[in-house]
């Protein structure tokens, strides 16, 4: 057996940006400089938790899946299992270990220490660290245009690791920096120079620090040094301070173009380190909240395996700027816009449970008879009428095309895009799917437009988040 | 297949005037719509023997034939209720009919009733009220914008070709409804008004799409044997059809979105029992279902009254005007005369009834002799046909 490390990674960073140019100049302050990421109006933790895991593991079975853990700040429910949700969503197998990590911005990495000492003790023999956040800062505040919206997820294995794990080395600190009281929408923070000076840099400082001398290594050993920061001046100081060179070691902290992705941002620098390595380099990983975790990674030759997913790269590439500030705001909740028209829906805890396997793994029946592939799980044949004679099979990974769309304006709310209904055909077998259509220009849609599948929050109803599945355009033969 | 052509007639009908009813009830319309039938059959209330009734907006947990035995004070006689999304109406009376032949009863009522403009909102809300997510912003007008693409593109229409096309069925619609003093809408319109007009679900623009109206249409039936001893020109049955596609159109494999095989099968059952080999010259009138333009759209198409794809050429030829060789919702269909869901298969009923009868209101819209009329209603995501026709001579 190999040593413990990463078997496989994956990023997400939603579609959308809001230029801070835009924010800044609505309270007349200044702008922090470039974009930030923004969350869909149907998207949360859970639903880029699941598009990070399930980038994760593009192209790979889920079968030999044991175990997820899922860590978040804004997780939608106080009192319930995220990580439960996001699994079936991703359609891991019932018999798996599944926790939740939480209430603080160290709660990722550890989940990631914790996966590391579970499969290397043999309780499990891999498993899933996904991290998501959208956390809010107050309006007018530095945080609303620094924050972004993202997830990343990484597979903990022992067999074929891309980066082995060399160890660890956490410190705890008490302090009232930075936190969100139960009932607090917005972070709140202490006096800056008190968090960034004798929190942040003080701690990180500490545990980068405490790990080389460890491992006996110098800031020289080190390919490259993954320290998400609160702000640009405080990674370039706190780089240089620890004997780093910014411009070759220090790992794109990704404020510019996406922001502090919370509990996920560490996962999502890692992921980005990684996607650049090289066998042989040593990364260097570190996270702070009341206190800091480092780890070490070596990276192995399995690196150099192409695969067939999205990188991080492409994330940021691909965007789709916000129209405004507005728009930002009902998005987050924070201004509520004219409802559109009173669907008649019909939420049900039971129903949802019952039918979980095609509402959340995403399942259709192939009937065994003549082959036929149907979503949802229907159980007498629609073509031959053989009854209960079918395999599940999951379409969430298919690809298609639009085989007929419509752009409705009655069934949005009011700060919606324009909904697209959609009817695809997914896959070889051209089973239809019916649903909204997102992260779309609605004017360049078209029949024939290449979608895959991409699993959302739809609305809220009977005090529940009612999730499924949406088309989303995608790159004909991509990486999507 | 049923024996059931030239063995009932319709002998009175009933309908409001359809439109905003702001003044009226569920219960003030089904007393309009059934005492108008009542007079002109010259029955009373006291000689009907079953109500089938039909309403669609009511609350879920149920509400039975109710509506009708409250407000008419129907004395311990059987009140059916019928929900088949837009075809409702014309089941209810279909039922009727079949009851009527059975010879269970000898004269029973159809009504249908629908308060649309209690509910506080424009549109019929969404999805069929089934499931938590499949169909959880499901429009009407979405629904008929993913057909009228499709059709688009089968057709190798562009989309403003097809749009013109779909609103010169409306500039029909209108111009008919204009001449009908019951009808919710009586202003004309032109192609450029209907081209201009806010997108809906595109390429559905606001002409495309009906009236929400409120409203109430009856009729009374009896057997064939017995319709001259109440008037001189009753209506015969000739023969119905009914079909419900197997699945929602939405996630069904291979559907063309082009044609439905309900409005396909529907009209085949309901032409071979009244003896019709070629509807597109036999047939004197058709109400069909025009809840958007696209439907009528296709419903000429499946219904054989156009060849496949050449919809677009009887349509710019005028053939389904007033004036043409098949006049199609010449009272202005579901567009003008308006949509209260559950009584709309009665009111298509009405038109023909009183066509074939040489009857209706203004002279410059009455047909000149028709003998034969077919009234169509097509229901849900849509996914149920149900078509009668009706002729003014046995035989």
């Amino acid at each position: 057996m190999d040593k413990v490390g990463i078997g496989l990674f994956g990023s997400y960073i939603p579609v959308s940006r809001l230029d801070r140019g835009v924010v800044a100049e609505i309270w007349g302050r200044a702008s922090i400089g470039g974009e930030r990421s923004v969350a869909n109006n149907d998207e949360d933790c859970i639903t880029m938790a699941v598009e990070s895991s399930g980038n994760c593991l593009k192209g790979q079975g889920r079968e030999a899946i044991e175990g997820l853990f899922f860590a978040t700040t804004s997780a939608p429910y106080k009192e319930k299992m995220n990580s439960a949700l996001i699994a079936t969503a991703i359609d891991l197998k019932r018999e798996i270990t599944t926790a939740d990590f939480a209430h603080s911005l160290r709660a990722a990495t550890g989940a990631l220490k914790t996966a590391f000492d579970s499969v290397k003790s043999g309780s499990m023999r891999n498993v899933i660290v996904a991290a998501a956040d959208c956390r809010i800062g107050y309006p007018r505040s530095d945080q609303e245009q620094a924050f972004g919206d993202g997830a990343a997820a990484i597979l903990v294995s022992q067999e074929n690791v891309l980066a082995t794990f060399e160890g660890s080395y956490s410190i705890c600190n008490e302090m009232m920096d930075v936190w969100r009281n139960p009932e607090d929408t917005f972070v709140r923070t202490w006096e800056p120079r008190f968090i960034l000076g004798e929190g942040y840099a003080n701690h990180m400082r500490e545990v980068v620090t405490g790990i080389l001398k460890r491992h006996s290594l110098e800031p020289k050993d080190i390919a490259k040094v993954i320290l998400p920061a609160p702000d640009l001046r405080s990674h370039r100081s706190l780089v240089q301070q620890l004997g780093f060179d910014l411009k070759t070691q220090a790992q794109d902290p990704l404020l510019a173009n996406v922001g502090h992705c919370g509990t996920a941002h560490p996962l999502l620098m890692l992921v980005g380190a990684l996607e650049e390595s090289s066998p042989g380099d040593t990364l260097l990983l570190a996270s702070y909240a009341d206190g800091a975790d480092a780890m070490i990674f070596k990276v192995t030759e399995e690196i150099k395996k192409e695969r067939n997913q999205r990188k991080l790269k492409d994330y940021l590439d691909e965007k789709m700027m916000l129209s405004s500030y507005a728009r930002f705001l009902s998005y987050k909740g924070l201004v509520e816009t004219v409802p559109g028209e009173p669907f008649r829906l019909f939420p049900s805890a039971t129903v949802s449970w019952r039918d979980q396997n095609s509402i959340l793994r995403c399942h259709g029946s192939q009937c065994k008879q003549c082959g036929t592939l149907t979503y949802p799980i229907q159980r007498i044949c629609y073509s031959c009428n053989s009854k209960d004679n079918f395999e599940e099979v999951s379409i969430s990974d298919m690809e298609g095309e639009v085989f007929t769309f419509t752009l409705d304006n009655l069934a949005g709310r009011s700060d919606d895009p324009v909904v697209v209904q959609t009817v695809a055909e997914m896959g070889k077998e051209k089973v239809r799917f019916y649903g909204m259509m997102t992260d779309c220009d609605p004017s360049q849609v078209k029949v024939g437009t290449p979608v895959g599948l991409t699993f959302r929050r739809i609305y809220d109803g009977a005090g529940m988040h009612n999730y499924f599945w949406k088309c989303r355009p995608v790159k004909k033969g991509g990486n999507e | 297949m049923g024996r059931i052509k030239d063995e009932v007639a319709i002998i009175g009908m009933g309908c409001t005037k359809f439109g905003e009813r702001w003044d009226a009830g569920t219960e003030d319309l089904a007393i309009e719509a059934a005492y108008e039938a009542f007079e002109d059959a010259g029955v009373v209330k006291e000689d009907i023997e079953a109500c089938y009734f039909s309403t669609v907006m009511a609350s879920t947990i149920g509400v039975s034939g109710a509506i009708a035995a409250d407000s008419l004070k129907l004395g311990n006689i059987p009140v059916i209720r019928n929900e088949n999304w837009c075809a409702s109406g014309h089941i209810a009376l279909l039922e009727a009919c079949i009851a009527v032949a059975s010879g269970a009863y000898d004269m029973v009522m159809a009504l249908g009733v629908e308060k649309l403009k209690d509910t506080g909102y424009p549109g019929l809300g969404t999805g069929r009220g089934m499931h938590p997510v499949y169909e959880a912003r499901r429009t009407s007008p979405g629904s008929f914008g993913l057909i009228a693409q499709r059709y688009f593109q089968t057709y190798g229409l562009s989309v403003e070709e097809g749009r013109e096309t779909l609103a010169k069925i409306e500039v029909k619609n209108h111009d008919n409804g204009s001449l009908c003093p019951k009808a919710h809408f009586h202003n004309k319109i032109t192609v450029e008004q209907v081209l201009n007009a806010p997108i809906i679900a595109f390429p559905l623009g606001l002409f495309d799409c009906c009236g929400n109206s409120d409203g109430a249409a009856c009729a009374i039936i009896t057997s064939a044997e017995r319709a001259k001893d109440f008037r001189k020109d009753p209506i015969y049955l000739k023969g119905f059809g009914i079909a419900t596609d197997p699945m929602l159109p939405h996630f069904r494999p291979n559907f063309s979105w082009a044609s439905f095989d309900s409005l396909v099968t529907s009209s085949q059952k309901a032409y071979k029992m009244a003896g019709i080999k070629n509807p597109r010259e036999e047939l004197d009138l058709a109400e069909v279902h025009d809840c958007f333009s696209i439907t009528e759209l296709l419903i000429y198409e499946d219904f054989g009254f156009s060849p496949r794809g050449k919809a677009k050429e009887d349509v710019d030829s005028g053939f389904f005007t007033r004036e043409g060789g098949l006049p199609v919702n010449i009272d202005g269909g579901l567009k003008c005369f308006g949509h209260p869901i559950g009584a709309s298969g009665l009111r298509m009923t009405y038109e023909v009834y009183k066509q074939l009868q040489g009857k209706a209101e203004l002279p410059e819209r009455q047909l000149k002799n028709p003998r034969l009329g077919l009234a169509h209603t097509f229901g849900g995501p849509p996914q149920l046909s149900a078509v009668a026709i009706f002729g003014n001579e046995k035989g």
